[in-house]
């Protein structure tokens, strides 16, 4: 009850004036001949989750690529907390779809490796990735290797490791797709408290419509050929219902449908 | 093995061929074979003389020193030219070449170029053994997952971490294996340069001894080289099979 009336709080603070984390500019990238991204622009909403959701094909990673600064656009610009984006920068994390583990480390220096790279000593990022795999639910799988963790066990080792270096944004491509539905759908219900209870920007790839509709404060929709941003939904009525209430939500499944229609066409 | 329904215990096989050469040995059939007995009894009584310790501190030097150049050498070649593209077009047809070359034949010319010391051993031993380590590093780092070097760029790794945090784990499995084929052509290559080099070492040894037609010496000096060869190349597969968890799930 109280978390809701927090979030409600902020609700009405971010609808007064909306202020914005992460900006694309008029971005276009191709790959030889392949028009990745055409002047793609789009806003993401400070303390908010933002879906990118379309078709496989369509530049969803190569957009969060972009931002995350591990490619460089042909032309536009992105900015992150007013900064020009020039390349990977500590106001960014990423958790990625196959989870990224080094296999000859253990759970604790995966969640610490973010730390590691930025030269933060030995005991201090160790006490630290200690209170996130706390946080994930891992607690005693510290000495742990990947490959004996389940595959929703170490996206939660990848999510520390995000989380641990404390990044203002998350950019997570398609983080559950890798995970069986039940893990899918503990980790959705996770993620919508991680929003509420992290002020962080959450941008978030996913393919799936339902997941989308779930998560997100803002879905933006991408269609390929030419790629562009075709439209931005807001769900805004069933956030603050509680999870288990937001699937059988008439808005939610007004949206999933409208969604659906104008993806449909684009299904091989 | 199993014969009649036993199981033998591993390497039971070399028994058989051990008795083999005993009674081929004792038959007498060629001077060039004499019983593994004597063989033993021989290499007992000339693992300790000075002549012996002396070979085979020389060869150890020779063999560690080429070794370790080609590790230090041929790790980092290898892991460049998986990295970079312009790298692997300039040295993968030269590698190829000096992979099949008959590098015995380049002896020779190492001499003229490096003289006829320890010098040129130690480069022969190089040369037979870098080549093979260098293809395999190269390509451990090309099947690495791009995402582990993705996440290690988006958390702001220097060209440098990522080299020793990323690549060098990542093809270990690889690399391990292609210094334990590196080590195996190395004792070829350390021998081979002691004979045509200069008479040193167990080169000396072995040139001494079949000069002289002492076959029970020259069969216990080459034991000696196979036991010692084949204790390196079980260890390095040990230190594969640590890693080779991780080899299937990256
Ligand atoms: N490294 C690459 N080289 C060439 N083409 C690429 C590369 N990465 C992506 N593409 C192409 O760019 C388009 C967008 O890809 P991507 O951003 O991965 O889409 P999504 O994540 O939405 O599935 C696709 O047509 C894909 O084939
Ligand atoms: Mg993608």
């Amino acid at each position: 009850m109280a978390t809701s009336q927090t979030k409600k709080t902020t609700g009405s603070r971010v609808e007064a004036s909306v202020e914005i984390a992460v900006s694309a500019r008029n971005i276009s990238k191709n790959y030889g001949e392949t028009e990745a991204l055409k002047n793609l622009s789009l806003d993401f909403p400070r303390g908010q989750l933002t879906s990118l959701l379309g078709p496989s094909g369509c530049g969803k990673t190569t957009l969060l690529k972009i931002i995350g600064g591990l490619l460089s656009a042909d032309s536009g610009e992105v900015e992150v907390g007013g900064q020009a984006v020039t390349g990977p920068g500590e106001d960014r994390a990423f958790v990625f779809q196959d989870f990224a583990l080094l296999p000859w480390a253990s759970v604790i220096r995966n969640v610490a490796f973010g730390l590691e790279l930025r030269g933060v000593a030995k005991s201090e990022r160790e006490s630290i990735a200690e209170k996130y795999i706390n946080d994930v639910g891992l607690a005693g799988f510290e000495n742990s290797y990947p490959h004996e963790l389940s595959g929703g066990m170490r996206q939660r080792v990848g999510l520390a490791r995000a989380l641990s270096v404390d990044a203002q944004v998350l950019l997570m491509d398609e983080p559950f797709s890798a995970v069986d539905e039940q893990t899918r759908r503990k980790f959705q219900e996770d993620l919508l408290s991680l929003v509420q209870n992290e002020n962080k920007t959450f941008i978030f790839v996913t393919h799936s419509i339902e997941e989308a509709v779930y998560v997100s404060d803002q879905i933006a929709i991408l269609l390929p050929r030419p790629s562009r941003v075709s439209e931005i939904i807001k769900p805004s009525g069933f956030r603050d219902k509680g999870p288990e209430n937001i699937r059988r939500d008439p808005e939610y499944l007004d949206i999933v449908d409208k969604i659906w229609a104008s993806l449909r066409s684009y299904v091989e | 093995m199993k014969v009649f329904g036993y199981q033998l215990p591993g390497m039971s096989s070399l028994i058989l061929w051990g008795l083999l050469w005993e009674i081929v040995g004792r038959v007498g059939v060629t001077f060039f074979i004499p019983p593994l007995s004597e063989v033993f009894q021989t290499l007992f009584a000339i693992i300790g003389t000075p002549a012996f310790v002396k070979a085979l501190s020389e060869t150890a030097y020779a063999f560690s020193m080429g070794v370790f150049f080609a590790i230090v050498i041929g790790i980092p070649v290898g892991i460049l030219m998986g990295k970079s593209r312009l790298l692997d077009e300039l040295l993968l047809p030269w590698v190829n070449i000096f992979l099949s070359a008959p590098l015995t034949a380049l002896v020779p010319v190492l001499m003229v170029l490096f003289g006829f010391g320890m010098k040129s051993i130690i480069i022969t031993t190089s040369l037979f053994a870098i080549w093979i380590i260098i293809l395999n590093s190269r390509a451990g780092v090309m099947q690495i997952n791009r995402s582990l070097v993705d996440m290690a760029n988006s958390f702001g790794a220097s060209s440098w971490e990522a080299f020793t945090k990323i690549y060098f784990w990542a093809a270990l499995p690889e690399i391990l294996g292609g210094v334990r084929i590196g080590v195996i052509r190395a004792v070829k290559g350390v021998i081979i340069g002691q004979l045509l080099i200069s008479i040193v070492g167990f080169g000396a040894l072995f040139e001494l001894y079949s000069a002289n037609f002492m076959m029970t010496h020259f069969w216990a000096v080459l034991i000696v080289l196979f036991a010692l060869a084949f204790t390196i190349s079980e260890f390095l597969a040990y230190l594969e099979s640590r890693v080779a968890y991780y080899a299937a799930k990256r």
